[in-house]
């Protein structure tokens, strides 16, 4: 810092991605006793990230964390800049030359692939689209899926699982006044969705749902969760995890999944079907999915790392939709490195290092998603970002030697390449313009879905 | 139904459940923390942030540590809001290895 002349010099950080990450990053800069200036770049116009667009809309609670990140918003060192891509619209070597440091916070959208055959069958989609689409996320407003179909499949038993099967599950008159896209609730109006399996490739103690969203899952009202008793039975090496004290979450699972075998048949509307031990191997159809092929799995391994291998006995489910979730990966922006084998940038420490030659690169640091890969809940990324803003702090001394012309070089860049930046006070105008057009029909908003809509509005 | 913090969080006060809370609920006194229930959003990152176990969600808490739901309240309202990790008191490393963990 000494470097630098006059008191009132910032040392100048760009935020790379406005969700979680970014805003823990940015609250953890702004309390630092630094004079540091944020500026938080937003590739959609609309801030927070998959607060808006991945929590499930029947969990507002969740997005309080929002009002949090208000307040971020209002300190007088931060500035927001929506509707600006890092990598198509300014590059990380100039975000470089204007900025003491760049921290990417930009997250893990894309989604994983099975590897099978007939996976690209219409009909088949990810969670992704299926959750950005009901959440009225921009870049899925118009997928379409076929709700005629009597059943669906889904791969996967984490929380996103639990979520696309929950708002398959529920009827639209519990999903109504949430702040569920009017698109979606509309096609959901129409669903005849009567079974939904949710299928995963290894046992019930290794579920990864969160005993809440699991239990949430057997008291909706007029849908009733089963599971297999005899694919509840555990083994040793599962007997052993469920006895670690840090693992609690797998016996609340496992007495979850028996008391869903063991309910008696109801008169319910639809059915949740829970499957373990089996791996998608190929989806069949002409035109369109038809049925999944399975094969049944053991375990093998020693406790906490188990995996699952196929033991060659095969099943076929007939079925109309499937839906993926299997996790997410990171995607490269150009100049800055990253680990394509597990979709992340490398770091240490949230210092990105370049594994060519195994060194930090000076100035460039990640947090969240990118950082850790797609994993952790909201407040995870907390953590994550203090522990990024720390090791920016200590590099502080080394990363001020010139002054750097901040935010004011970067709108002027902007404003050359006619980019229509959004302000925070736009964000207001947008915020306030959903929650009126929420009002009519007793939702808490009814969000813009297209970045022209939004625009619009603001020009 | 909200998270509350128990009897194992004395003498400790690692805070590791603060860096954790994607929103600002927790409060302090010499002693040890609690959670502010209006603010709380239930979501548990701070559960497995705690070294000693000493937070539940009420929904499968052990019968008895229902008193601290009454404390957790109202102790939170009366004292200042913690955002940022503490350094432990002296006595954590005692207390938790006491505490088996
Ligand atoms: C479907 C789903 C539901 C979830 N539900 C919950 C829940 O109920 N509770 C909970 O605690 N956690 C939940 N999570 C987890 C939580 O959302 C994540 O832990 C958290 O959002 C990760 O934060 P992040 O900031 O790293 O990434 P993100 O939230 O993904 O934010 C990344 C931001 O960067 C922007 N961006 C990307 N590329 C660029 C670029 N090139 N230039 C500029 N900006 C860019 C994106 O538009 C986005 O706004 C859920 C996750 C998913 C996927
Ligand atoms: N309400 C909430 O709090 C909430 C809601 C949504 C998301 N989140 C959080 O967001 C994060 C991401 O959630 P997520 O559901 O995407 O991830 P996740 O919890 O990692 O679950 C992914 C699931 O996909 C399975 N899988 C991976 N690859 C597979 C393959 N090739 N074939 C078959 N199955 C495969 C995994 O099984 P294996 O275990 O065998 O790998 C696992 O069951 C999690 O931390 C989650 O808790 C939280
Ligand atoms: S981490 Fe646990 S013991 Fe430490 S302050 Fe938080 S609740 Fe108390
Ligand atoms: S459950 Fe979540 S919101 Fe509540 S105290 Fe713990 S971390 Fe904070």
């Amino acid at each position: 810092m000494s470097q630098l002349s006059g008191e009132q010099e910032h040392v100048h950080i760009a935020i790379v991605g406005s969700g979680p990450s970014g805003f823990y990053a940015a609250e953890a800069l702004l309390r630092s006793d630094q004079n540091v200036a944020v500026t938080m770049i937003e590739r959609l116009p609309t801030p927070f990230g998959l607060v808006r667009s991945g929590v499930a809309p029947d969990h507002p609670k969740l997005k309080q964390s929002i009002l949090v990140y208000d307040r971020i918003t209002r300190d007088e060192n931060f500035n927001f800049l929506g509707n600006v891509t890092v990598g198509r619209d300014v590059s990380v070597s100039e975000l470089q030359t204007m900025h003491h440091a760049i921290i990417f916070a930009n997250g893990a959208q894309n989604d994983r692939h099975m590897g099978i055959q007939g996976e690209n069958l219409p009909g088949s989609h990810t969670a992704t689209e299926f959750v950005g689409w009901y959440n009225g996320h921009p870049d899925f407003r118009d997928r379409t899926f076929d709700l005629e179909q009597e059943v669906a499949v889904i791969v996967g038993h984490g929380n996103v699982a639990a979520d696309v099967c929950r708002i398959l599950a529920k009827s639209v008159d519990e999903l109504r006044h949430t702040d569920i896209a009017e698109h979606a609730l509309e096609a959901l109006a129409q669903s005849r969705i009567k079974k939904i399996h949710v299928i995963g490739r290894r046992g019930p103690v290794q579920a990864k749902f969160t005993p809440k969203e699991l239990r949430e899952l057997g008291e909706i009202p007029g849908v009733r969760a089963c599971a297999d008793q005899q694919e509840c039975n555990t083994a040793e090496q599962c007997d052993i995890e469920l006895a670690a004290p840090t693992n609690t979450a797998a016996g609340k699972n496992l007495t979850l999944f028996l008391s869903y075998a063991g309910a008696a048949p109801t008169g319910a509307v639809r059915s949740i079907l829970f499957q373990f031990y089996v791996s998608p191997v190929e989806l069949h159809g002409t035109d369109y999915v038809e049925a999944i092929t399975l094969s049944r799995n053991e375990l093998t391994g020693s406790a906490f790392s188990q995996s699952a291998i196929s033991s060659g006995v095969t099943e076929t489910v007939p079925c109309g939709l499937v839906f993926r979730s299997i996790g997410y990966r990171g995607e490269p922006i150009d100049g800055l490195p990253f680990d394509v084998k597990r979709g992340v940038v490398p770091h240490d420490g949230g210092r990105v290092v370049d594994d060519k030659v195994g060194q930090p690169v000076p100035g460039l640091y990640v947090t969240g998603w990118i950082k850790r890969g797609p994993s952790g809940i909201i407040g995870t990324n907390r953590a994550d970002s203090i522990e990024t803003v720390e090791s920016i702090i200590a590099d502080l001394g080394g990363l001020t030697n010139t002054p750097k012309p901040g935010l004011a070089a970067l709108r002027a860049l902007l404003a050359e390449r006619g980019i229509r930046t959004v302000s925070i006070e736009d964000w207001h105008t947008i915020d306030a313009k959903e929650i009126e057009r929420g009002q009519k029909s007793g939702k808490p908003r009814e969000k813009f879905t297209r970045v022209d809509e939004m625009l619009e509005l603001l020009s | 139904m909200p998270h509350i913090v128990t009897d194992n969080c004395q003498l400790c006060r690692y805070t590791d459940c603060v860096s954790h809370c994607p929103v600002e609920c927790f409060h302090s006194d010499d002693e040890r923390l609690y959670i502010d229930p209006d603010v709380c959003v239930d979501c548990g990152a701070c559960i497995p942030a705690c070294p000693v176990q000493a937070i539940y969600d009420v929904v499968d808490m052990p019968d008895d540590k229902e008193p601290w739901i009454a404390i957790n309240r109202e102790r939170a309202k009366a004292l200042p809001v913690v955002t940022e990790k503490q350094m432990p008191l002296p006595t954590a490393d005692e207390r938790r290895a006491k505490l088996g963990f």
